[in-house]
């Protein structure tokens, strides 16, 4: 066995079992980390197939971006565990035919003998100053730019949606206008009040004002 | 690579010579190979791992003391010379302190959240380049790499926040990860115009392909500079830094993710926190700023060679001014730290990335015009 099989196995071990744990795990968080471990792991195979631009952007996109999405939701859901597994039994006849669909489909395909991967040639070592990343720009920008574009501009089309449908105003909204809040001059603020001064009025001189013949009295009394 | 290292790897290779045919006699032809790329790989990392995790004790050091002096204070100056043993007596503080893990979080996940903030901070030094041929892994889309690399950073952060069982910290990994997400997309425009300009995705290229005539001028920050401050502003803020650093929010909500973390589990995080600094600063000066590439010409003898020490004397200009950052501005309001990443960020990277398209295609465009 060679080193290259071994990581495959190894990296496919963790995939299916990280597989797994994603639809088995009791605990949302749990199951969503594990699926980031699942993304992470098959990156890993797409490397072994030196693929690394689709590795590396599947690790930014998934792991970096969407799965925290994920993760940001799923902590703040107060889900039921209970309520969620009720329906188990009722769905259960339904769910095992279409597992079991699954299964002989993907059966069918790994072990028949026209589309079987079994007689697929071994892709020949590509030379090492190939540019992935490059050849594949070169086909999306040239061959391929109508799809390319038209997959692009569904894609705002759907952001563009995502935003109008959540869109609405609030009726406590606290927005405020950055341009108004810049546009504060002082006399708007603070008012200036202009008054003429006026004499101090402390405890000590109060005292005094109030009872002179006393603290003439003290003072006198003092150096005796 | 430089001459003031060249003494030092003729003696890495006499060692692996040495040490080669060691293993050949002990393993046989078979197995030695691997154990010599196993052992030299290792070693490696370790060369890399402990200068960085040295220079993040002393940055936290030169931290105080410039915030210090900004403040028209001393900063640390008790323990060792000059405060030169603060770092080393703060470690061992953390080292022996208790962790706790508070009731009813996460166990598991609450001690693999720092693992998960600190990994990806020092995978990503796998790539970054010190010369042209000092590099770890000189792979094609180390960019990309390393993109991908950081932003994994953020899981310690929610996961963190999420294992320990508490609103302050839930609330700041909230924040925080809304706020990463964010300036990641600012930081990727931001790389797809350095990507444009040096036309490749390779680190080393993107350094060579600075280097011209026009010395300082010819380097990236100038053809790219809305490109560059945006950088540098999304950096802050994803290293969470002031005036960013709303996940921790002493102000508002205690310490953020990290307020239940004690002991060495804290001091993970903050080690996390300040190599993705040094590692931001690398990366401005890799991208932006010439890398190793001398601002001198060629003609001025040593100052005007190529060497690694540029490249640490510009990382180390651009970590100052991180510190400089926070000593100055009051932190961002949240609403105002979305405002500034959505709408002002983003569309100056996507006007500059247009701009910057168009302008390759005229004679005006002076920089790298490709091969």
């Amino acid at each position: 066995m060679s080193f290259q099989t071994f990581i495959f196995y190894f990296l496919s071990t963790v995939l299916v079992i990280s597989a797994l744990g994603v639809i088995t795990a009791r605990n949302p968080v749990h199951a969503a980390l594990l699926l980031v471990l699942a993304f992470f792991t098959s990156s890993g195979l797409w490397l072994l197939l030196q693929a690394e631009f689709l590795a590396i952007t599947l690790v930014l996109v998934y792991v970096g971006a969407v799965m925290v999405l994920f993760l940001f939701v799923v902590m703040m859901l107060d889900i039921n565990i209970a309520r969620l597994r009720e329906g188990f039994w009722k769905y259960l006849p339904m769910g095992g035919v279409v597992a079991l669909l699954l299964v002989v489909e993907m059966g069918m395909i790994l072990t028949s003998r026209s589309v079987g991967f079994g007689d697929v040639p071994q892709p020949p070592p590509l030379p090492s100053n190939l540019s992935h990343t490059k050849e594949l720009g070169r086909l999306i920008y040239t061959e391929y730019v109508y799809p390319f574009e038209i997959a692009a501009v569904i894609l705002l089309v759907a952001i563009v949606a995502a935003i109008a449908l959540t869109l609405r105003k609030r009726k406590l909204d606290k927005y405020m206008d950055p341009a108004t809040q810049i546009a504060v001059q002082r006399k708007d603020r603070v008012r200036v009040v202009s008054m003429a001064s006026e004499a101090r009025l402390d405890a000590d001189s109060a005292a005094s004002a109030e009872k002179p013949a006393d603290a003439t009295a003290g003072k006198e009394s003092k150096p005796a | 690579m430089s001459a003031i290292l060249q003494p030092i790897v003729n003696l890495g290779y006499s060692l692996q010579a040495l040490f080669a045919a060691v293993l050949v006699a002990v393993f046989g032809n078979e197995a030695a190979p691997y154990i010599l790329y196993a052992v030299k790989t290792l070693l490696l990392i370790l060369c890399i791992v402990v200068p960085l995790m040295l220079s993040v004790a002393y940055l936290t050091l030169w931290e105080r003391k410039v915030i210090g002096w900004i403040q028209l204070r001393l900063g640390p100056n008790r323990v060792g010379p000059m405060g030169l043993l603060q770092p080393i007596a703060d470690g061992l503080k953390l080292l022996v302190k208790e962790i706790i893990v508070p009731s009813g979080a996460n166990k598991l996940l609450f001690v693999v959240a720092p693992l998960m903030a600190i990994m990806p901070a020092l995978a990503a030094w796998a790539v970054v380049p010190f010369e042209p041929e000092m590099v770890l892994a000189n792979i094609d889309a180390s960019l990309l790499y390393i993109m991908a690399i950081t932003s994994m950073g953020v899981y310690g952060v929610i996961i963190a926040g999420w294992a320990s069982n508490s609103k302050y910290a839930f609330l700041g990994a909230m924040r925080s990860a809304a706020q990463i997400v964010s300036y990641e997309i600012a930081m990727g425009f931001a790389l797809v115009g350095v990507l444009m300009a040096a036309q490749s995705l390779n680190l080393i290229d993107i350094v060579k392909q600075q280097q011209s005539a026009f010395g300082v001028f010819g380097w990236f920050w100038i053809p790219l500079f809305p490109l560059f401050l945006t950088y540098l502003i999304a950096g802050v803020a994803e290293t969470n830094r002031a005036p960013f650093d709303v996940a921790e929010g002493e102000s508002e909500i205690v310490a953020g993710f990290h307020v239940e973390y004690s002991g060495m589990t804290f001091a993970i995080f903050f080690l996390a926190e300040y190599a993705n600094m040094i590692l931001v600063s690398f990366l401005t000066a890799i991208m932006f700023l010439g890398g190793w590439l001398s601002p001198f010409p060629q003609s001025w003898g040593l100052l005007g060679q190529s060497s690694f020490l540029w490249l640490l004397a510009k990382a180390f200009i651009v970590v100052s001014s991180f510190l400089w950052f926070r000593a100055t501005f009051p932190r961002y309001r949240y609403d105002q730290i979305m405002r500034l990443g959505w709408k002002v960020f983003i569309p100056v990277t996507l006007v500059w990335i247009l701009v910057l398209g168009a302008w390759m295609q005229t004679p005006l465009w002076v920089w790298w015009k490709g091969t």
